[in-house]
């Protein structure tokens, strides 16, 4: 093993294990911080075995780790003043801006902003956008990985081509074809909007292309002759289905170069969910495999708002995903199969990526294991097989699509990662967004006219509207709007400085225990444009 | 004419309140159907018919003036003055503002009753809140100043608040001041009161009349151009209130009123469930930055607030102000402030949010006085919000300036010379209107500095001297600096830095004065007023002998003192003038004269004269070597011996300094220090300061500000113009007969005046005062304006003050009057007098004995460091 992993070892250990036993550090932990972490144990999206941890930790991403750490120490009290709460805030927020109508292309989304605040270190979510540059439409999406984040970062990399891939017609597919085949240059296929922070690996693009390319051959093939129209849902179910079938082959046939060999064993062997979303014109389609969700901001004509979820979560509170768990497996199973809340009584999402470890069948697990690197091979986690593991696979990818159509009072979609979902209320994320979108705007002017106010009444109202006006100026991007709210919201919905300040300076081996990365992309949607659209037809 | 005003007058009366003005409106524009033709000419046009305006029709009018015509664009009274708050307050922090105040409060008081016309003036009494002990000294100060002018006041317990004003909420209060005699009006009523009865003296008003210019042949005013024809005129009066920056501009030659507009707000309430009583005192909370007083029955309350929005920089020129935004997220803290004063008033019904605006000018004094470029063109405009306290008084300063040539008071704070073109650009005039709005309620401390507006004029060592810890003041938008940080020490916040005791600068002058008596330093004077009077023939010094009170008929290369004298023999300059060659005079003077002396010179000159002015302000940066071992650096500078019998006192020589040739070097340095003046062309400024600044190295040269020059030249006696002396106040009041050629025979202004003096004797005289039990470190520090007490009586008030590091006292200067014990009336000043009597000075009520002196300390002029006791030390490198 490397040395810095070595030199590592014993700090992880101390940190994961006190992330993987919730409950047990409890107490433990008591002396360490001033109140009692509120996080209960089931919040954790994964209960592994402590070996898991060591594997967790790629080597390549050591110096991430180190770089991005900031607290060394035990805790103590940090008080952030402002400016500091806002750089940490703001440190990885993005925008885009659709480029203003250029005469051909009228988007229906005027933009969108995201922003990423991590509670795992290094941060496990990820988040990708892009615009689709052969086919029309914007791809958007968050990607949470749990037992480490390769999964997740491979996913970010890699699904918005097999979905653009899967969106293209024949010829084009052809024409890209014959370019690699004949060494032209090639279409591109996206333009991606990334924040400096979210990199692609460079080593693995050619192995992903390879795969990609096979993809794609293959779709060349089975379509020929027809030239039907691509139906959007069925594209991105097979988009999401074949990455995630690619990521076990490759871990399966392993690579050559030992670096890659072991990436790829990584990332299937981590996992991810994925929340995407992909918007032309007034069509919304939102794809997604686990517990992140997409929630639609939409504003009454009384000026108020209200959300319309566009997911369903894959976990242990959808009834139906535990039914089709249940009628997956044999009856014998049906105990075994969700236990506390939990697939296997192990893991928290119902469907994600990668997870080999409940997809393969046990031979096929200790195969690749003992023909892998010595790293894995000492790592006691991917030894272990999840109990009650009879009838493999107990884990898919395959997404669940849903179909909207966009109208003129659809403001806004939020995409986020459960970190989110789990401290604020759909309700409350859909009204802080959207009196943040429209209050950069245009903040109504109050006026007595005829009415009977007192200076009391009127003070209330406006030391409200201060308070409101107050958090909502400091920010830029309605992602780290929302961030703020959801880390320093008080009992009464407001953001309380000081208990933002508290949660932003835990240091991050106890940060995980009080709140799980946030990830969120807030879409724009441009309401001319969609109004348009609807009296063409 | 005066018919159809009434009417609107009439029909006003007819409807009283807030809430019917606007069947006012509908009767004006009633009015305005039978137009009237202008009358093709008068001695005045007024422009404006806001309380201003109307004041000054008034005064002129009483006056005997009668051939007047007074223009309004809009209807009478209907810009600020209709939506003014209606309070007047004497509590002022300048005396000419404190003295308008009182005036206009008397004025208003009798007006019903002189014009018939309702004004409702109830003397309601105001209350001024003290959060902190800051602002209780502040209030102190100001009442004690008013006591001394005959304006009831006082300091009262918080019990007394209470009893005074039940609603208030006192319980996080220091203390309070009352001022009894404070009144509340409707400024609208009283400036149709004043029209009313200067129409009744002749005056003629015309409303839905702009005037779109003025029209000027040779720097005079000949006739107004409005919208309904031309009338001739001799005098025009820009009493446009916000639109006079505007009207200034709109002229050939622009003329430049500094001053911009500020939305302003106030709200109004419906009456008390038990209408509030109608002599329910004012209240002003400055640290809450509000002010609250009973209206119908209600309240009115509104305030300064931090963040101002200032209106109308691109010159939108809508006829009357109408229906501004209300914006109740601006008012909020406001609100929440009168909440936390009154917290009864929670629930009062609102009536309204007013936005009015209101015109601020960037030092906080209202603007009056001639154009420096256009006679007969006058100003009164630029209230700072305190239109309606100062509208009585400033018409009737005004009024006397136009009839008599001058006011009865001095009013060079107020005076529109004090600006220059260079506060006119929009842009400064709307940042510093943002902070001076706030400003009227912050606390007011000594040697407060704008930070608005800044670094305009700059002399071109500014970086150096900034880069090696200069801190800077600004004087005329000129940055001079005040001392010099050293590396290793830090100075207080802005904010906390504010004291009426020990500032935190004060060893680091004391460094700076110890240095300019031991051994040598350098201080940038170069924002000094420079002009060059030169003639063809020898006209110059035949004029300059009339203009110039001291006898400018020396040898080439002396260098006199002088004043420029009004007729009545007072100060309208006090200058420097070195004969540069037989025809060409070199003259310096205070950095704010640099408007008023160059009016007041071209007014004076003969037109067809081959007199040369030249202002050279710009062309010379100004070095002033002070110190004992000034005359060391030089001579190794320029290989030239600089001793007294080579260079003596008051001599001017244009000589090399390192390589640079052409530097005017005189033997003086306004401290009376020993040293010398450097006027170094600007292109070689650079190179003089580097060269003084290594070659001064061995002698311990060091750079300094004006807090040490000030230190040093009030300690020394010296009267600065502007300061302390003024153009009410002459030579001989200040112990500068021998600045006068009274006995050469020689005409020149205010020698008649002079002459009668000396006959007579003074009625005042400018005398030093050194603080006897003042304790540096524990005792409030004397400013200027403390009241001065001669056996007990009143006798005069300081003008300036400064902490002597030698005299290790404090010295403050300020003239003693001789009141007549029974009738208050002037008596004659002699030495003796002044001699005779046991003197204290009233710092905040809190009296400090001073020994009073008619010469300066003469202990403070004897030179230690001669060439005879050099000392060891000296023979030691560096």
């Amino acid at each position: 093993m490397p040395a810095p992993t070595q030199m590592f070892f014993p700090m992880i250990r101390n940190c994961e294990l006190s992330r993987i036993y919730g409950t047990a550090c409890y107490c433990h932990h008591k002396h360490l911080c001033c109140s009692p972490p509120y996080i209960p144990q089931s919040r954790l999206r994964y209960t592994p075995h402590p070996a898991y941890a060591t594997f967790s930790r790629p080597k390549e991403n050591w110096w991430q780790y180190t770089q991005g750490r900031r607290y060394v120490s035990t805790p103590q009290k940090f008080y952030l003043t402002p400016p500091q709460v806002n750089s940490i805030l703001k440190a990885n927020e993005y925008s885009f801006k659709v480029p203003e109508f250029d005469g051909k292309n009228v988007s229906s989304v005027l933009g969108f902003d995201s922003n990423q605040l991590p509670a795992n270190a290094p941060i496990e979510d990820r988040r990708s956008a892009a615009t689709c540059l052969q086919t029309r439409g914007m791809l958007l999406g968050v990607f949470d990985g749990h037992a480490g984040c390769a999964c997740s970062q491979a996913v970010s990399e890699r699904l918005f081509y097999y979905i653009a891939v899967s969106l293209l017609p024949h010829e084009t597919l052809l024409e890209i074809e014959n370019a690699v085949e004949s060494g032209r240059a090639l279409l591109p296929i996206l333009q991606w909007h990334k924040h400096p922070n979210d990199y692609f690996s460079k080593e693995a693009s050619k192995l992903y292309f390879n795969s990609l390319r096979t993809y794609w051959q293959e779709l060349i093939d089975l379509n020929t002759g027809e030239s039907a129209d691509i139906d959007v849902k069925e594209a991105l179910i097979n988009a999401f289905k074949r990455l995630d079938n690619d990521i076990s082959l490759e871990a399966q046939v392993g690579d050559p170069n030992s670096f890659l060999n072991y990436l790829v064993l990584r990332v299937a062997f981590s996992g991810a969910t994925a929340c995407v979303a992909h918007v032309d014109g007034v069509d919304l389609h939102v794809a997604n495999t686990g517990d992140s969700r997409a929630m639609l901001g939409v504003q009454e004509e009384d000026g108020s708002w209200s959300a319309v979820t566009l997911s369903n979560d894959h976990n242990a509170q959808n009834e139906s995903e535990v039914e089709r768990l249940k009628l997956e497996h044999p009856k014998n199973e049906a105990k075994s199969v969700v236990k506390q809340d939990r697939l296997l009584g192990l893991l928290m999402p119902f469907r994600a990526f990668g997870d080999v470890k409940f997809k393969w069948s046990i031979d096929l697990q200790k195969r690749v294991i003992e023909s892998g690197p010595d790293q894995l091979n000492d790592n006691e986690y991917t030894k272990f097989i999840p109990p009650n593991y009879y009838t493999p696979p107990y884990l898919t990818a395959e997404p669940e699509v849903t179909y909207h159509r966009l109208r003129p009072q659809d403001k806004f979609l939020v995409l986020a990662t459960d970190g989110l979902w789990e401290t604020m209320h759909r309700q409350d994320v859909v009204r802080i967004v959207g009196e943040y979108l429209t209050g950069m705007h245009h903040q109504q002017p109050i006026a007595v006219g005829g009415y009977k106010v007192t200076l009391g009444q009127m003070h209330s109202l406006l030391t409200e509207r201060r308070a409101k006006m107050s958090s909502v100026f400091e920010d830029q991007n309605a992602a780290t709007h929302l961030i703020r709210h959801a880390v320093g919201n008080n009992e009464f919905g407001s953001v309380d400085h000081e208990r933002l300040s508290k949660m932003l300076s835990l240091p991050e081996e106890l940060a995980r225990m009080y709140r799980d990365d946030i990830t969120i992309i807030v879409v724009q949607f441009n309401s001319h444009v969609v109004g348009a659209y609807q009296n063409q037809e | 004419m005066f018919y159809r005003w009434l009417s609107v007058v009439h029909r006003h009366r007819a409807s009283r309140g807030w809430r019917n003005w606007s069947s006012a409106r509908s009767s004006a524009s009633v009015a305005t159907e039978h137009s009237v033709a202008l009358p093709a000419q008068a001695q005045v046009v007024i422009c404006g018919g806001g309380i201003m305006g109307t004041s000054v029709a008034y005064h002129l009018s009483k006056m005997g003036w009668k051939d007047i015509v007074l223009l309004e664009q809009g209807r009478l009274a209907a810009g600020s003055t209709r939506f003014c708050a209606g309070i007047v307050s004497t509590a002022r922090h300048l005396s000419i503002e404190q003295k308008m105040a009182d005036y206009s409060n008397k004025l208003y008081h009798q007006l019903e009753q002189e014009t018939g016309i309702q004004t409702g003036y109830i003397r309601t009494g105001s209350i001024f809140l003290a959060q902190t002990q800051d602002r209780l000294i502040s209030l102190k100060r100001i009442n004690s100043r008013l006591n001394v002018i005959g304006i009831p006041s006082e300091i009262i317990s918080l019990k007394k608040v209470a009893e005074l004003h039940p609603l208030l909420n006192v319980h996080d209060l220091v203390g309070a001041m009352h001022v009894p005699e404070d009144a509340v009006v409707s400024s609208a009523d009283v400036a149709l009161a004043l029209a009313s009865a200067a129409s009744q003296n002749g005056v003629q008003i015309y409303d839905r009349t702009s005037v779109l210019h003025v029209m000027v042949k040779k720097g005079e005013v000949t006739g107004v151009e409005t919208d309904k024809g031309q009338i001739e005129c001799q005098y025009f009066v820009n009493c446009a209130g916000q639109w006079a920056y505007e009207l200034g501009l709109a002229n050939e030659e622009p003329i430049s009123i500094p001053l911009h507009a500020c939305e302003h707000f106030y709200l109004l309430t419906r009456p008390w469930e038990t209408p509030l009583h109608s002599s329910m005192p004012t209240v002003m909370d400055a640290d809450g930055r509000i002010y609250i007083r009973n209206w119908q029955g209600g309240i009115l309350s509104g305030g300064f607030e931090k963040t101002p929005k200032p209106i109308f920089t691109e010159g939108k020129n809508q006829l009357e102000i109408q229906n501004l935004q209300e914006d109740w997220d601006h008012f909020e803290p406001l609100l929440s402030s009168l909440l936390r004063r009154m917290p009864e008033l929670e629930t009062l019904e609102i009536v309204k949010l007013v936005n009015c605006p209101e015109t601020f000018t960037p030092d906080m004094r209202c603007i009056m006085g001639e154009s420096p470029l256009v006679q007969g063109y006058f100003v009164l405009a630029g209230m700072n919000s305190a239109g309606l306290s100062f509208g009585g008084g400033a018409g009737k300063y005004l009024a006397e300036w136009m009839v008599h040539g001058y006011p009865s008071e001095s009013v060079w704070e107020l005076d529109l010379k004090r600006f220059g073109a260079l506060q006119s650009s929009r842009t400064f005039l709307r940042h510093r209107v943002m902070e001076v709005m706030p400003l009227l309620y912050d606390l007011k401390v000594p040697r407060w500095d704008f930070q608005t507006g800044r670094q305009l004029r700059t002399s071109p060592l500014y970086d150096r001297l900034d880069a090696q810890g200069a801190r800077w003041m600004e004087k005329h938008g000129f940055e001079r600096p005040k001392y010099f940080v050293p590396p290793d020490k830090d100075l207080l916040a802005l904010e906390q830095s504010k004291t009426f005791y020990k500032p935190d600068w004060f060893d680091i002058v004391e460094s700076e004065v110890k240095c300019c008596k031991e051994a040598v330093c350098v201080i940038d004077m170069s924002s000094f007023t420079k002009f060059e009077i030169t003639s063809t023939g020898d006209q110059a010094l035949e004029i300059l002998q009339y203009l110039f009170s001291n006898d400018l008929d020396v040898p080439v290369g002396h260098i006199v003192h002088t004043g420029m004298l009004n007729e009545g023999g007072g100060y309208e300059n006090d200058c420097s003038i070195a004969r540069l060659n037989k025809r060409s005079f070199f003259m310096i003077s205070p950095t704010d004269q640099q408007v008023h002396c160059w009016a007041w010179l071209k007014k004076h000159m003969p037109r067809d004269s081959d007199l040369l002015l030249e202002d050279v302000t710009w062309k010379y940066t100004a070095l002033n070597l002070i110190g004992p071992r000034a005359v060391d650096v030089l001579s190794e500078l320029s290989y030239a011996p600089m001793t007294p019998d080579h260079f003596p006192s008051l001599f001017c020589k244009e000589m090399s300094v390192g390589y640079a040739n052409g530097i005017r070097v005189m033997s003086m340095t306004h401290t009376g220090e020993p040293g010398f003046m450097l006027y170094i062309p600007i292109e070689y400024a650079l190179h003089v300061y580097n060269e003084v600044m290594s070659v001064g190295q061995k002698y311990g040269i060091r750079n300094a500000g004006y807090y040490a020059l000030r230190s040093l030249r009030i300690e020394k006696f010296f009267a600065f113009w502007g300061q302390d002396l003024n153009t009410l106040t002459t030579p001989l009041e200040c112990g500068r007969e021998s600045r006068v050629k009274l006995d050469k025979g020689m005409d020149f202004i205010g020698r008649d005046a002079l002459l009668q003096q000396r006959q007579n004797g003074v009625y005042k005289r400018l005398t030093m005062f050194i603080l006897d039990d003042h304790d540096t470190d524990l005792d409030l520090w004397p400013w200027w304006g403390e009241p001065i007490y001669r056996n007990g009586q009143y006798a005069g008030k300081t003008t300036s003050s400064a902490y002597s590091y030698t005299l290790e006292r404090h010295v403050c200067l300020g003239f003693v009057h001789n009141f007549s014990e029974d009738t208050g009336e002037e008596q004659v000043v002699t030495a003796d007098f002044i001699n005779r009597g046991e003197y204290e000075i009233d710092i905040a009520g809190h009296r400090f004995q001073a020994k009073a002196k008619l010469y300066p300390v003469t202990s403070l002029f004897t030179h230690k460091r001669r060439k005879e006791d050099v000392e060891l030390s000296d023979l030691q490198g560096k």
